[in-house]
């Protein structure tokens, strides 16, 4: 098994996850609260990545980030092929999968408890930080799982936007394309199974967290 | 003596509030209308959950919303404890931890509630390691109550915080909020559409109608107004009057009220002389006579008074507005008032047959 594909996986899906917690909870919030007659489009958009070939999405986010396109003229550099435009196209593609499970929970939480915790002297951040984050962790929890695993079985965006460079942006999926195409069906194999195992997993973890640790919400 | 001034005006669909209030802030101050008519609402502007593009409000010498210097402090910062209608306790934490939660945020020297004497005083002792999910709605409310007011709040903001309760759960807390007032001193503002809640607690009653203060003045100014009889009809319309216990005549089964100059007789009261007791007087249980009190009557409750206002009710019916050194209001018929001759400025002797008690006592 290809140990460097792997380490690259990991490393993608966690920063992936790391900066969509950062974007995603203020976008997730404002979704759940706003009244802004934006708000539909916004949530669109969120949602694009859910039902758009991975490859429409790759083909774009390739033209943005590569040396004549906006973002790598931004950067002055080309970042198509790169790890970071490989995180980049990442954040786009799994980002419903953070967004949606962290809206949801904004919005059954919704703005009471925290409007407590301000009339008890709590600054903004620190409501967000002891009544919203805890009142709200079956949606991280939702949030962070589901957006590693969709971030660690993505393949046609990755394929796209990183071109599968051995060490950089070769990652456990696109090792299982390169190994059909040269008939090394024994180790597709090896890394199917891993994910196959990985994947129910984490489901498994995703529903016993939402049936056993409820959170109560009076 | 400190004010609260506050003057908001606040815009939504199918909605306006436009205050311009100025009290004292002390006592309690009940906000009293019908749903929708913005008590709630004016409750959130003074918290400043709700910003009001055009907004004012000062507490004592603190400035807190001037938006023609765009500034609104947020609630946090205002030294304000609110206990919402429902009791919105954390319910990731126990019943000491949401005590404490505000508590810890203040400063040790602006504590000047202890710990100790709230949860005495709320009897929540008992429950200070339980989860919030297995308390009682009463006792929830309770620890919400005793939530804000750990924060040694300068102004107590109460939004029906008893709606949720049963009876039997309310006329426990009521006597409660008017303790924790008197023994706290934290001038509250409660929001009521309950008459009963009001007459329990209000020293000063702000009146909301449709976004707009309709009236604001003591108790029974308010009970007298003809605003409120327009509004709230004549079911609990009459007067609240806070008298004196003078003594006790065990032989008739009586206890003896001084209000200004006059006698009340009303059933005897385990309540020792001197204490003060509120007496609702409604105006249907008044009738009138001419002259003074001199002629011997059945009724033992007759009192001198001066017509000041005569309203016209319905087509039967009129309000006598009295002075006995208080408003009175007595109904009588439109007949009755045609045949005595009664015209503001009569002097008439008020006969009452009933004096209702609010079991409630007042230091």
């Amino acid at each position: 098994m290809d140990l460097s594909a792997l380490w690259v996986t990991v490393r993608l899906a966690t920063t992936t996850v790391a900066v969509l917690l950062i974007v995603g909870t203020p976008l997730a919030w404002w979704l759940a609260h706003t009244r802004s007659p934006s708000r539909p489009v916004v949530e669109a958009m969120v949602a694009l990545p859910i039902v758009l070939p991975p490859t429409v999405l790759g083909f774009y986010i390739l033209i943005t980030l590569g040396p004549y396109g906006p973002l790598g003229q931004l950067a002055n550099m080309n970042l198509a092929f790169t790890f970071t435009g490989l995180v980049i196209a990442s954040v786009f593609y799994s980002m419903p999968f953070v967004i949606q499970p962290l809206q949801g929970a904004f919005e059954a939480v919704g703005k009471a408890p925290l409007e407590a915790a301000w009339s008890l002297r709590a600054s903004k951040l620190d409501a967000f930080l002891t009544v919203l984050s805890p009142m709200a962790s079956r949606g991280y929890v939702s949030a962070i799982v589901l957006g590693f695993a969709h971030t660690v079985g993505e393949f046609g965006v990755v394929l796209m936007v990183g071109g599968s460079i051995p060490g950089q942006t070769r990652v456990l999926s696109t090792t299982i394309f390169e190994h059909v195409e040269v008939m090394e069906y024994g180790q597709a194999h090896t890394i199917s199974a891993a994910m196959l195992v990985f994947s129910f997993l984490v489901l498994l973890a995703v529903y016993i967290v939402n049936r056993r640790f409820p959170i109560h919400v009076s | 003596m400190n004010r609260l001034i506050a003057r908001f005006d606040l815009h939504y669909p199918g909605f306006r509030l436009n205050i311009d209030l100025d009290i004292p802030a002390s006592g309690i101050t009940v906000l009293f209308g019908s749903s929708g008519s913005g008590k709630t609402t004016l409750l959130r502007c003074l918290a400043g959950l709700e910003r009001a593009s055009s907004g004012f409000m000062q507490f004592g010498d603190d400035l807190w919303q001037d938006e023609t210097k765009g500034l609104c402090r947020p609630l946090h910062t205002r030294p304000i404890g609110y206990v919402f209608q429902e009791p919105r306790l954390f319910p990731h934490y126990n019943v000491r931890s949401n005590l404490l939660y505000g508590y810890h945020r203040i400063r040790p020297e602006e504590r000047r509630i202890a710990v100790e004497h709230v949860v005495e005083i709320l009897g929540i002792g008992h429950l200070l390691e339980r989860r919030i999910h297995h308390l009682s709605g009463g006792e929830q409310q309770r620890t919400a109550i005793g939530r804000a007011l750990l924060t040694s709040p300068r102004l107590l903001l109460m939004d029906e915080p008893l709606a949720s309760l049963d009876i039997q759960r309310k006329q426990e807390l009521l006597p409660f909020i008017r303790r924790l007032h008197k023994e706290l001193a934290i001038p509250v503002i409660y929001v009521s559409h309950a008459i009963s809640e009001i007459f329990q607690l209000a020293d000063r009653v702000v009146l909301l109608k449709d976004g707009l203060v309709a009236g604001v003045g003591t108790l029974n100014d308010i009970l007298t107004s003809l605003e409120f009889r327009v509004n709230f009809g004549s079911p609990r319309a009459g007067a609240v009057l806070d008298a004196h216990v003078a003594g006790h005549d065990p032989q008739y089964g009586l206890t003896q009220l001084a209000f200004k100059e006059h006698t009340l007789f009303v059933p005897l009261q385990p309540v020792a002389v001197g204490q003060v007791v509120r007496v609702h007087i409604l105006s249907s249980d008044v009738s009138l006579v001419l002259g003074k009190a001199l002629a011997p009557s059945s009724v033992l409750n007759l009192l001198d008074a001066t017509v000041t206002e005569i309203r016209e009710i319905d087509q039967s019916s009129v309000d006598v507005l009295l002075d006995i050194g208080a408003p009175l209001v007595a109904s009588i018929t439109r007949k009755s008032l045609v045949n005595l001759g009664i015209k503001p400025g009569h002097r008439v002797c008020a006969q009452i047959k009933t004096v209702a008690l609010n079991e409630e006592l007042m230091e």
